[in-house]
């Protein structure tokens, strides 16, 4: 992967909540259609720094640009940044006052200035393709959580986003929904888009990951492609972790 | 089937059917009762209940009366209702209004993140709320208005309006030509009309095509320009009568008398207070996940408010909106304090006193109140239900 062709580039980004030290000197570029799985024990940092890339968290040192803008307080900016980096949550975030296809239509009609008609008929392509055309007139409370999840998913993608952001998006989900949610994301993940998925799923992490970032204490403790990382890990942390969410 | 059957003490149904029936025999009993006690009492002292004082000359001033016309000889008792009935019905409706723009203001003021707002607006809400409403009346009228206030000669002057201490004396507009008035009046309401048309037509033309018109100004515009040209064109069928400060008082325009304007400051002060309480619960409800998703879809902030924190947080504010709606309507009765003609004030006070006919008075008193605060609640259910059912 070349650096000119990096969509993502973040380097000697620091974050304190107060005096909490969350983030610690995090270098980090992702190429183009590029896929990262990152994961790490809770409190590590990794929820943040994917939530620093469209400033739902503002960071204080160092520097993140996506597609060539970098990130500042300019409220433009940040907008325009936001509206091509797609995410989804552990909790869906749906909006429970308007139906699936008003939560997938809002976003193109008021930031893209779409047409009603035209925003509803990309919103039904892309609800298709999630596998949930059936339900666009419910509201969300009448879905069972997979398919929260997958609208979540299909609002995201109805930006047309370059680069969508997963933040732990199977763990508020019954076993039984986590699979079909993972599908979903296989199916997109195949279709070129760039992500980042901040999961623990490590079947999911070896099956689509290009590479799997390890954080521990606000830094970047290993990152390395599925098959190094499993079979080698490099840093005793690493083995800990894996023998403990793997071994069971 | 069960093998034996209930025994009827035993059967709930039963049980529940029978306490029921006795309670609503001892309520009809104790209303007859107390129909009956009172009827005999008022007999006793030679009062006969009965409508018949209705149309009996009242014998005493009622200064204010915007809406009727009051002749001290002329009129009667029952046109001493209804002033009363008008002017509870123009204090609670000012104050509503008053009440629900600062209500939201000091609401939206506490949940901001501005450190100085937000404080200034908890000192309000604590101060207002935990005084009681009689105190703060009185406050206003007898310790502040009055107390500050210039007399006539030395009125504060706002524009056309002059504040003193006998209360706001105001221009009151003067239809010169019915007829052409009328012509006018329709002309505007057409206008009002073609501008919501015009504003149906805009939103299916941006559901269609995506592009949006500045509606609101636009049409602001057009019933404003339409307005003054047709006006000038029918030869002014409207003037205004000004107040004009004579030898000790004003002449000509009209007055709020301070009573009125005291109340009406006081019960949006006081309810403004709990309503801004609703407002920051109504906030506070919608969830941090919400602002994420929608800061995450590249919503900006006011398209944020709009679309997703207003319709999530007016179905928190509204019920217990209604309530302070309602006790706003209810608590203006405690004017008795300051003198402002409200309805218990002429009504159930003054009238009753000279008639004696305690009986009917109060039952209308209280009928009036009920149908007011039935009504109130109604017409706010409709919209409360409107913007509820968006849920399921």
């Amino acid at each position: 992967m070349t650096k000119s062709d990096s969509i993502i580039k973040i380097s000697k980004l620091n974050k304190w909540y107060g005096k909490f030290h969350a983030l610690k000197d995090i270098d980090l570029s992702v190429g183009r259609t590029e896929k990262i799985v990152i994961c790490g024990p809770s409190g590590s940092g990794k929820s943040t720094l994917i939530r620093c890339i469209n400033r739902l968290e503002v960071h204080q040192e160092g520097s993140i640009q996506v597609d060539g803008i970098e990130l500042t307080d300019d409220i433009k900016q940040i907008t325009e940044i936001r509206s091509d980096v797609g995410m989804v949550f552990q909790h869906f975030n749906l909006f429970p006052h308007l139906t699936v296809l008003e939560n997938c239509s809002l976003a193109p009609i008021w930031v893209r200035k779409k047409s009603k008609v035209e925003a509803e008929e990309m919103a039904m392509q892309l609800l298709e393709k999630v596998r949930i055309p059936d339900q666009a007139d419910k509201y969300p409370g009448q879905l069972s959580g997979g398919q929260q999840q997958r609208v979540a998913i299909a609002r995201a993608l109805c930006m047309q986003p370059r680069i969508m952001l997963f933040d732990e998006p199977t763990s508020a989900l019954d076993p039984e929904m986590i699979k079909e949610v993972l599908e979903t994301m296989i199916e997109l993940a195949d279709s070129g888009m760039t992500m980042i998925v901040v999961t623990h799923e490590m079947g999911f992490a070896n099956r689509v990951a290009d590479r799997i970032i390890f954080m521990d204490e606000g830094q970047i403790v290993e990152q390395n492609d599925p098959e190094s990382f499993f079979k080698n890990p490099e840093s005793d942390r690493t083995k800990l972790f894996l023998s403990q969410i793997l071994d069971h | 089937m069960s093998k034996f059957p209930i025994t009827l003490h035993r059967n709930p149904k039963f049980r529940s059917a029978i306490i029921q029936a006795v309670l609503v025999l001892v309520v009809v009993y104790s209303f007859y009762s107390l129909y009956q006690t009172t009827i005999f009492n008022l007999e006793e002292r030679g009062i006969k209940t009965s409508t018949s004082f209705f149309d009996q000359v009242a014998p005493f001033k009622v200064g204010f009366s915007p809406f009727l016309n009051f002749e001290l000889g002329e009129t009667t008792y029952i046109e001493v209702f209804y002033i009363g009935v008008l002017n509870t019905i123009l204090v609670a409706i000012l104050g509503i209004i008053a009440a629900t723009f600062l209500g939201f203001f000091i609401g939206i003021l506490r949940s901001s993140n501005n450190w100085l707002a937000q404080k200034f607006a908890l000192t309000y809400v604590e101060i207002f709320r935990n005084m009681p409403l009689l105190l703060q009346i009185m406050f206003w009228n007898f310790a502040i208005f009055l107390a500050f206030l210039p007399p006539p000669k030395q009125s504060l002057e706002f524009g056309a309006f002059y504040l003193n201490g006998r209360g706001l004396q105001t221009p009151v507009p003067i239809i010169e030509n019915n007829f052409l008035f009328k012509v006018w009046l329709s002309v505007v309401i057409l206008s009002v009309v073609a501008s919501f048309i015009f504003r149906s037509w805009a939103k299916k033309r941006r559901n269609q095509t995506g592009k949006s018109l500045p509606v609101l100004s636009i049409s602001l515009s057009f019933v404003i320009i339409v307005g003054i040209s047709a006006f000038y064109i029918l030869g002014q069928p409207l003037t205004v009568d000004m107040p004009v400060l004579g030898k000790f008082n004003f002449k000509g325009g009209g007055q709020l008398p301070l009573p009125l304007f005291s109340l009406w400051f006081a019960l949006t002060i006081y309810t403004s207070a709990f309503i801004a309480e609703n407002v920051r619960a109504g906030i506070a409800s919608v969830s941090k996940g919400q602002i994420e998703a929608a800061r995450s879809i590249g919503l900006t902030r006011p398209q944020m408010v709009k679309l997703i924190i207003i319709p999530q947080a007016l179905r928190v504010i509204i019920p217990p909106t209604i309530s302070q709606y309602l006790n706003l309507t209810k608590n203006s009765s405690l004017a008795m304090a300051v003198g402002y003609e409200e309805v218990v004030a002429v009504w159930a006070n003054i009238s009753l006193n000279q008639t004696g006919q305690a009986l009917i008075i109060i039952a209308m008193t209280i009928i009036f109140f009920e149908i007011c605060s039935l009504f109130t609640s109604f017409i706010l259910n409709i919209y409360n239900r409107r913007i509820q059912i968006a849920e399921r």
